[in-house]
């Protein structure tokens, strides 16, 4: 696991201008890879982020000329989240929106923050940016206050200036001095009043937005080095495939072909043109002889082998309150296959070795773990390994950017002063990305005669969903190295966050409830996280289950949630949710049309979510089409509204492909499902005709984050509209056509 | 050597060949928008448009294109100029990462040059070989009938109805100022254009 | 004189034609049977209504049934043949709109003697001219599938038919030259197997509809049973012991082709193949084996036609190949999902270029959410010339035959087919 570490930047990289400040930031001692949930040293607590790097100036920068600069530890996946930090240090420092930026995840210019995960970036990033914005601006204003012999009571910040009695007027260029803001943030902050907001809370649009429609620059994989070689790396064909022999000899005459590389069971292959590194790839490939040998399960057998692996159990959960004596009891069993990240764009990274310093972009969701890994992979000083976040495709959790950053460093390495791009390849994307672990979930309730659940027990079964770098070992690069380096042994989160137990807590009221989380050790399959963690399979089998309750106490489902439901804010969800679908206004079920309902709060800290559906399902053929869906979210403080209605649309229509269609499938040698055809995932065909988002909008409460809550409830409103259609429960995902046809029959 | 016209511009380019079109797009005349996705075919991320139809440049060789107009997103306008296709997604704020988005554009642009009234199931159809995995098909669809509307009203600015033939001379960007010779010019360091961010 | 002469025989003619015409509609004039009170479904034994479902996939009922993006069974769907447009009937068991009121006689009816409920003859693009072999048990099983299904109220649309075409009485005409009603008779110089095999195939599974010729009237030429047919703009290939597949068909082969829809050795099913073999994953598999045993018997050992001499200098046709083709047809990637080497596909043997285009042109695209092999449509990649260079590149390398004629008609035939 990572250890102590500590930064000091180089000055010289920063410094811009007279009058700029310096940045130096160090972090605390003890610090941990999980944004947000780690130790802090003892020093009152600070919000967000800003306990593990309480400098001011390691987040905001005021230059000599006016023009602000906001650094962040997180990087943007293509959640908006640039231009919502953008926002929060606009409104807090009265700066106009225009006159800021922002600096992403740097080893060498921004806070350690962990990685972009979790939902935590506005949670984490920006309760610390937000904060010390305000503190900034009450530092300037005081400053003013100074230098006017005035009351700071008098003085109000304005568009980047203070403003003052008798139209004095000092523009922050003019307040800001060496080392104003290299002090340590204060406990308490003078937040702006939400009511007073002009960018906050509003929809700005996007700034990363018009580059990529007009061929800007935009992701790792427009990067142009000058003398750029590009690399492709021929990787195993199965997990445990050991390379026998490589004869690279006429690989290495081919047209442009620089380097062959080799090193145990990694190969690469360097080329001055794109194309020809692809076809000496290709070639690599065909030369290369392998010894495979059988390591995965039986996959129509998947949900056995996980029930019968070795578990390491922990009672997450048990209480006993006296409640009224069951008259029914039901249970059942969930289930979710491995899922796949599936970006659109395949893994790509670049990397160059000059001076001894080893610099590389890459679309990680962690620099700072990355960059550790790499290091120790390459036995190099942590200081010389410098990791740019440059935003990728779409990141869903841990995919191949990681490794791709590894093999790009370790090829680098070969080649020095060569800045070399290194590219995967679709079918390598899809066969070693971590994948959302496969899961089980087995429930069993009883109903009193009054239709309220008076006792719970769940089980849920997972291997680990977090196998990032931290150590070289889980590097795919280091892996396969001839002497390479072991995988680091899986651990299973800590609650209240969780992995494979995220939201296996139910948030209802239930006097008796026992929760058990099932820790997996053993994985045949490389997993790791995918958007939502656990909670997507809790919440599905928890949300399926509650309908299955509801229907066995003769209850209507949003009823049956609320009569369980004690959070106002939960329950003010549940009601806007089901109001914006029309819920109480839906027919009676006919011609193969279902409703559907589902809530969670994610992780039963961050954002509260609820989803309303409505399907037809086509008895001839299962196939099931969703019309329409309507969810209502609370995130705390809003930032951005679009940016909200965004994340929420996109986590439902990705949610309907995850339970539509998914499944990696693989026989006892290989993963099979290599690219689009044989990992097939929703198309324009089956998006639903409308998708509206409610949004709850709490001024002045905490961020909560947006990314990751609506997978859950939308996968169990899909269920429970698919089970209202047909009248049959189908408790397996996917709920594809094969699998409903069946469980309707004829 | 083999000539391609590209958003009205022609460019003498010394790739082999059998070279897919997407790579002598993006590495030697620098051009973005074209995606690497799957290089198979099967996403939509690569595609541009030849003579007007919509085409997966990962699986087009070169040596196929002489004589033939290709465009792509650059040419249906730039930054400081988008074209009525690119206003209307960004407009719509049609993204979330962003990557499959030029793909759908051309796509959609092609659907919109021959069938201005498209309705939402012909777009629906038109868009099917093109994947999505944020999720942003709603948007997309919306920045699409958008478009139309830009296209066809009396408030379009003269031009602003693309064809291919009128692409052309619409780039500004230092991008495509790879003039004779097609391979990748010098240019600064990323890192170094990266230290002002531009947002 | 020759005008006394003209004005009886014309006189003459017209009685005769008179005459003619009298008795085809006494003869084709049927009668109405009675509306019946839709039967309950709990009247169906749950067992016959299975058998039912497995019949309507060897049937692939659905297929013509189904309106693109229409509910299914629900009609609606246009069929395009050399007379005209028709549409496919609402088969749903709707009481105004579809067959809800049919007894079992009025549908065995339709199924074996091409007359619907009111009396009116059916058009032949319903192939009542097999499924005319339908025996009791099948046909009673059919029905309680059909009636059991969930029903859908839509108006099939008007055919659009030419006059006199319209009259559906001249389709009786029709039927007296060429329908010849079932039911099946086996032959005993086969085995059971074969004759369940003929039954399904030449029965239910009516696959000389699209496999065997038709004469100008649009009749199947009996004579020429499996010699190749022609579907939706694509050529369905001959398999009887005219087959120019490369690799020869055994009935373990068919049978994996049939319920898979690929076989290594002979590819994807393609154009209007493809749901057929979807559909028949949900047939009895027995059912799939017996079809499969009767087709192998019937291809036998075909004699392929004679290979072509040394192939002409193509270079433009082998640099398209090795650019755009090679990568995925001369690849490692095993089928389905990989391209087959062209040696193997009969797109290249067969008697026509008409399928090697479509597929160049539209590719392969597999129904939503399906694996299945996805090839890009080079529709708009290649230009006619280049096409043409890359089909005689193609027939000539693989195919190993004499060199197609008409390739360019067929070009734009194909063409003017494929939109963008």
């Amino acid at each position: 696991m990572s250890t102590n570490v500590s930064h000091k930047i180089s000055r010289r990289a920063v410094l811009r201008g007279t009058g700029a400040l310096v940045l130096s930031f160090s972090l605390s001692p003890g610090a941990w890879p999980y944004a947000g949930s780690g130790p802090q040293s003892a020093r009152p607590k600070l919000p967000g982020n800003l306990g593990r790097n309480p400098l001011l100036d390691a987040w905001i920068r005021v230059d000599a000329d006016g023009h602000v600069t906001a650094f962040t530890g997180k990087a943007e996946l293509g959640q908006g989240i640039k231009t919502a930090l953008l926002q929060v240090v606009a409104e807090e420092l009265e700066v106009p929106f225009e006159q800021v930026s922002l600096v992403t995840a740097d080893t060498s210019r921004t806070a350690d923050e962990g990685y972009t995960a979790g939902s935590h970036s506005v949670q984490d990033s920006g309760t610390a940016l937000r904060t010390a914005a305000a503190q900034v601006r009450e530092i300037l204003i005081a400053e003013a206050a100074r230098r006017l012999r005035a009351p700071a009571d008098q003085l109000r910040a304005v568009a980047g200036a203070v403003l003052g009695p008798n139209e004095a007027r000092i523009t922050y260029a003019e307040l800001v001095s060496a080392n104003l803001l290299h002090v340590e943030a204060q406990p308490t902050t003078k937040l702006k009043d939400p009511t007073l907001f002009k960018v906050m809370d509003r929809p700005v649009q996007r700034i990363d937005i018009p580059a990529k429609v007009t061929g800007g620059e935009a992701y790792v994989q427009d990067m142009r080095l000058p003398g750029m070689l590009h690399a492709r790396v021929v990787r195993p064909p199965s997990y445990r495939a050991k390379l026998l022999q490589v004869d690279v000899g006429n690989i290495e005459k081919m047209t442009g072909v620089v380097q062959v590389l080799r090193d145990g069971n990694f190969l690469a292959v360097v080329a001055y043109r794109e194309f020809q590194a692809v076809k000496a790839m290709r070639a690599l490939s065909l030369a290369a002889r392998w010894e495979e040998s059988e390591s995965l399960p039986k996959q129509a057998q998947l949900s056995e082998t996980l029930l019968g692996m070795p578990a390491q159990d922990q009672v997450i959960l048990d209480k006993h309150d006296v409640a009224g004596g069951p008259s029914k009891t039901l249970e059942a069993t969930y289930t979710r296959p491995y899922l796949s990240h599936g970006s659109v764009g395949p893994s790509c990274a670049v990397a160059h070795l000059t001076d001894g310093v080893m610099t590389i972009w890459t679309h990680t969701q962690g620099v700072y773990p990355d960059r550790q890994a790499i290091a120790e992979m390459l036995r190099m000083p942590l200081d010389r390994v410098h990791c740019i976040h440059v935003e990728g495709s779409g990141c869903y959790g841990h995919n191949g950017a990681d490794d791709a950053a590894a093999d790009a460093a370790l090829i680098a390495n070969a080649l020095p002063d060569r800045p070399v791009r290194l590219q995967w390849m679709r079918e390598q994307e899809h066969s070693w990305e971590p994948f959302g672990p496969a899961m089980v979930a087995k429930v069993r309730a009883s109903l009193d005669s009054a239709g309220r659940i008076v006792d719970w027990d769940y089980g849920v079964w997972s291997n680990t969903h977090a196998t990032r770098p931290g150590p070289a070992g889980a590097l795919l690069a280091a892996q396969h190295l001839e002497h390479p380096f072991a995988p680091p042994e899986p651990k299973p989160l800590p609650q209240p966050e969780g992995g494979g137990d995220r939201n296996s807590i139910p948030l209802y009221t239930l006097p008796s409830a026992k929760v058990t989380h099932h820790f997996l050790h053993d994985m045949p399959v490389r997993v790791s996280a995918l958007r939502s963690l656990g909670a997507h399979l809790n919440v599905f089998a928890i949300e399926s289950f509650m309908d299955e309750l509801a229907l066995a106490a003769g209850s209507d489902p949003v009823a049956f949630r609320l009569a369980h439901l004690d959070d106002p804010r939960a329950r003010d969800v549940v009601t806007a949710a089901a109001d914006e679908f029309r819920w109480a206004a839906r027919p009676t079920p006919a011609g193969g049309h279902g409703y559907g309902f589902a809530f969670a709060r994610y992780k039963n800290l961050a954002a509260y979510c609820a989803v309303a559906m409505q399907v037809r399902v086509d008895r001839e053929t299962g196939r099931t089409r969703v019309l329409r869906a309507a969810a209502a979210i609370d995130t705390g403080q809003v930032i951005n509204p679009d940016g909200v209605r965004n994340q929420m649309e996109g986590a439902i229509i990705q949610s309907l492909s995850w339970c539509l269609f998914e499944s990696v499938s693989f026989d006892a040698t290989r993963i099979t499902s290599v690219d689009w055809a044989t990992y097939p995932i929703l198309r324009f065909s089956s998006v639903p005709e409308s998708i509206t988002v409610r949004i709850i909008d709490r001024p002045g409460t905490p961020f909560l984050g947006c990314a990751e809550a609506g997978q859950g409830p939308a996968s169990a409103a899909l269920a429970n509209a698919v089970a209202n259609a047909t009248g049959k429960r189908v408790r397996d995902l996917p709920l594809n056509p094969a699998r409903v046809k069946a469980t309707i029959g004829v | 050597m083999i000539e391609l016209k590209v958003n009205g511009r022609s460019y003498e380019v010394s790739a082999d060949p059998d070279t897919p079109l997407l790579y002598v797009l993006r590495d030697d005349l620098q051009l973005n928008a074209a995606k690497f996705g799957c290089g198979l075919g099967q996403c939509g991320a690569c595609t541009v448009l030849v003579d007007g139809a919509p085409t997966l440049s990962c699986v087009t060789p070169i040596m196929l294109l002489e004589g033939r107009q290709i465009t792509t997103v650059e040419g249906l306008g730039s930054r400081e100029d988008p074209g009525p296709l690119q206003r209307a997604f960004i407009e719509e704020q049609a993204a979330q990462c962003g990557y499959c988005i030029p793909g759908m554009m051309m796509r959609a642009q092609a659907l919109l040059q021959r069938n201005p009234r498209a309705t939402d199931a012909e777009i629906r159809a038109q868009l099917e070989p093109n994947l999505c995995r944020c999720g942003t098909h709603m948007r997309i669809l919306r920045a699409i009938r958008r478009a139309a509307t830009l296209m066809a009203g009396p408030a379009s600015p003269p031009g602003s109805a693309v064809t291919p033939a009128a692409a052309g001379p619409q780039l500004d960007t230092p991008d495509t100022e790879t003039g004779a010779q097609g391979d990748a010019r010098s240019r600064p360091a990323y890192s170094e254009r990266r230290e002002r961010p531009e947002r | 004189m020759k005008t006394f002469v003209t004005r009886r025989v014309v006189i003459r003619l017209l009685w005769v034609l008179g005459f003619g015409v009298a008795g085809l509609v006494v003869y084709a004039w049927r009668s109405a049977l009675p509306p019946a009170d839709p039967p309950s479904a709990d009247s169906f034994n749950a067992d016959t209504i299975r058998r039912g479902a497995q019949l309507a996939a060897l049937g692939d009922c659905a297929s013509c049934h189904t309106a693109p993006d229409g509910e299914t069974f629900a009609g609606g769907r246009p069929l395009a043949t050399p007379f005209g447009t028709i549409y496919s009937t609402n088969i749903t068991p709707d009481l105004t709109t579809g067959i809800g009121r049919w007894s079992l006689a009025a549908f065995e009816r339709a199924m074996r003697e091409g007359v619907d409920r009111q009396g009116a003859h059916l058009y032949p693009a319903f192939p009542y001219d097999h499924f005319t072999l339908l025996d009791d048990a099948d046909g009673a099983a059919l029905y309680a599938f059909i009636m059991t299904r969930q029903p859908v109220h839509a108006q099939t649309p008007d055919n659009h038919l030419p006059f006199p075409l319209n009259m559906r009485f001249l389709v009786a005409g029709w039927k007296l030259l060429f329908f010849h009603e079932g039911p099946y008779q086996p032959d005993a110089t086969h085995n059971l197997e074969w004759n369940r095999g003929a039954y399904l195939a030449n029965g239910i599974g009516h696959c000389g509809a699209c496999h065997t010729p038709r004469n100008s009237f649009g009749a199947e030429i009996r004579t020429r049973q499996f010699a190749g047919g022609e579907a939706e703009g694509w050529h369905a290939y001959a398999i009887n012991s005219d087959s120019q597949s490369h690799a020869a068909w055994n009935a373990e082969a068919l049978h994996a082709f049939l319920s898979r829809g690929w076989h290594e050795q002979h590819g994807d099913a393609h154009g209007p193949m493809a749901p057929v073999s979807q559909s028949l994953a949900a047939a009895a598999d027995s059912d799939v084996q017996a079809i499969a045993t009767y087709v192998a018997a019937e291809m036998g050992n075909p004699k392929h036609d004679k290979p072509a001499a040394d192939p002409p200098n193509n270079d433009t046709g082998a640099a398209i190949y090795t650019a755009a083709c090679a990568n995925c047809h001369d690849g490692t990637r095993p089928l389905p999902f990989g391209g087959i080497k062209l040696t193997l596909s009969t797109a290249a043997t067969g008697e026509t270029p008409t399928n090697l285009i479509n597929v160049i042109l539209i590719g392969l695209h597999p129904p939503e959410g399906t694996a299945g092999a996805i090839m890009p449509g080079f529709a708009s990649t290649l230009t006619d010339g280049q096409l043409e260079s890359l089909l005689s590149y193609i027939r000539a390398n693989f195919g190993a035959r004499p060199p197609w004629t008409g390739v360019e008609s067929s070009v734009r035939e194909a063409r003017s087919r494929v939109s963008d």
